[in-house]
């Protein structure tokens, strides 16, 4: 369990009288892609807010790499290098490309606000940087042609893989991924997975994945944990989950007995 | 626009600026010239602001009044040198954005502008009753004009040339600041909060660093006409002044500097034109905000935009017809 890269110890989010989350134990390897799943309403996305910031838990503890960070704002996770996508895509659609991906270098290639504003040579040599490393993470979802594009005009898919290029280059080492593979068809949910497993064994880092997409999930996913209605009802390798009777019923419907 | 072309234009209108007054008939226009300018000034920082961060503040014209009046006081009353109160008057204005931005920006969209509105309302109230330290209703009179080391800038052209060149400043550390890391971040929590802290953006901060510059920008404007015109009136500072302001940024289309800058100039200018109307000036300013807004939603800059586009391709048809003729 020392391997852990986050680890959330009975997490709980109520939202008015609803129970969204109860007492979720949630471990992700490092190294390894983690799969969330579970039925509609099961409290998926939630737990990824919870994670990455964006929803206060109620009760219980956050800890990234061994880092209690239950109380860290959103923005500090991700300098701490926690970055996600989102389910219904949150790309900055006024800016181009370019400058989009630029965002994900924000918090790693820093310069004091006066540097930026008096233009000075190191202001200069970051702003290079951040356009040097923009362009590979382009490259490596092959948009780089796209880089002068506004963002709102892109196609959808390619929309996904410009979120997925900002997430990259921010260099994070837990990358959440929130349904990814939504909106997509099946010639590119197949190109995804390829590019998800290319991205964890390209830069080694962490993937959390929160997907509906069975196929995605169990062709890729070293661990999987199911949630329903707030609570864990399952975890381990796609096999064993496959096979649990709790998922089963949970997805089809049946007795639990 | 890429950061070469924005400073090529920055050397234009540089160059414009420095020209301008020698195409004048007479010292009146060049007192617009000045107002211009400052109307710029704080136009500039709000279309930081406004058009690219998306927080509305309908409170600048408190900033501009607050710097004004601090600087008035401290020259004429206390005795001040006239650039120390000018810093003290920068820096006091800085301090109260800061704290007034602290708790404002954590409201949204209305709420921010009523926030902001409500702060403004307060500051021309002040500047209104205390009549003891700002004269109240009747003004401040006898404020020192503006001077450097002791000497004082005795003439409107080099007061004018002081101005403009504060502006063009402005606009180089604007243009800057929007072809930088924080341009992108400021740009980026406008269009999703969520997603610009999820790159790491403390948008908190980021908000409130864009206010207080902004603040600091309509300051630098109050001070250098406190100095210039020597009387300053609470009624220049209050409500509607804001509302022109954020008029300025919306008619030059929200995010183009120059555009602000143009929109600051056409609301300077523009009632000088009406003055021959007389009563019903109000209403034809009024009417010709409405016809530029229906038919440039986009402001000035993307109407220039636009006609630019429509000649150039009606030039690529000419040459393309012109090849086919011959």
């Amino acid at each position: 369990m020392g391997s852990a890269v986050l680890a959330t110890r009975g997490v709980s989010v109520r939202f008015g009288g609803v129970h969204a989350l109860a007492d979720v134990d949630f471990e992700a390897e490092a190294g390894a892609i983690t799969a969330i799943i579970g039925p509609n309403g099961a409290g998926k996305t939630t737990l990824l807010n919870v994670i990455s910031g964006m929803v206060a838990p109620s009760g219980g503890s956050i800890r990234f790499d061994g880092r209690d960070i239950t109380a860290a704002p959103a923005h500090e996770r991700a300098r701490a290098g926690m970055v996600r996508t989102f389910q219904n895509l949150e790309i900055f659609s006024n800016m181009t490309v370019l400058e989009n991906v630029a965002m994900g270098c924000h918090g790693r290639l820093s310069v004091p606000a006066w540097h930026s504003m008096l233009r000075t040579p190191r202001s200069r040599r970051i702003e290079a940087d951040i356009r040097r490393e923009a362009m590979e993470a382009l490259e490596f979802v092959g948009m780089a042609e796209y880089a002068q594009a506004t963002a709102k005009d892109l196609a959808f898919g390619r929309q996904r893989a410009l979120e997925l290029a900002r997430a990259l280059a921010a260099r994070p080492r837990l990358l959440l991924l929130d349904e990814p593979a939504a909106g997509l068809n099946i010639a590119e949910t197949q190109a995804l997975a390829a590019m998800i497993v290319r991205i964890r064994d390209t830069y080694g880092l962490s993937v959390i994945l929160v997907e509906h997409d069975m196929e995605l999930v169990m062709g890729i996913s070293d661990a999987i944990m199911v949630l329903c209605f707030g609570q864990t009802i399952s975890r381990g390798t796609p096999t064993q989950v496959q096979k649990d009777p709790k998922v089963v019923a949970a997805y089809l419907g049946g007795d639990e007995e | 626009m890429s950061y070469r072309k924005d400073m090529i234009w920055l050397g234009c209108f540089f160059v414009l600026l420095m020209l301008a007054p020698a195409a004048l008939p007479n010292n009146y226009f060049l007192t617009i010239l000045i107002l211009g300018c400052l109307h710029s000034l704080n136009a500039v920082g709000l279309c930081l602001l406004v058009g690219h961060a998306g927080q509305i503040s309908l409170g600048h014209a408190g900033f501009y009044g607050l710097a004004a009046y601090a600087s008035a006081w401290l020259s004429a009353t206390a005795g001040w040198p006239v650039e120390a109160s000018m810093l003290a008057g920068v820096a006091l204005t800085v301090a109260v954005s800061f704290l007034i931005g602290m708790p404002s920006l954590k409201l949204k969209g209305h709420y921010l502008a009523m926030a902001t509105l409500g702060f403004g309302i307060i500051l021309s109230i002040l500047f209104t009753e205390t009549v003891d330290i700002t004269g109240g209703p009747s003004g401040f009179v006898g404020i020192p004009r503006l001077s450097f080391f002791g000497r004082e800038v005795k003439k409107d052209l080099a007061l004018y040339r002081v101005v403009a060149g504060v502006l063009c400043l402005a606009v180089w550390l604007a243009f800057n600041l929007l072809h930088s890391r924080i341009g992108r971040a400021l740009r980026a929590l406008h269009t999703s909060e969520k997603a610009a802290q999820a790159m790491g953006v403390d948008i908190a901060r980021y908000k409130l660093f864009v206010f207080v510059l902004s603040a600091a920008f309509s300051a630098v404007a109050g001070v250098l006409y406190a100095h210039y015109l020597t009387f300053i009136a609470p009624s220049s500072f209050g409500f509607m002044f804001s509302v022109e302001l954020i008029v300025m940024v919306v008619l030059g289309g929200m995010v183009s500097v120059p555009g602000a800058i143009v929109g600051a100039f056409f609301v300077t200018v523009l009632p000088e034109f009406l003055r021959a109307f007389e009563n019903i000036e109000v209403v034809l300013f009024g009417a010709i905000l409405i016809l530029c807004m229906m038919f440039m939603p986009d402001g000035m800059a993307g109407g220039w935009n636009r006609l630019w586009a429509r000649v150039r391709r009606a030039w690529a048809a000419r040459g393309a017809s012109g090849a086919a003729h011959g």
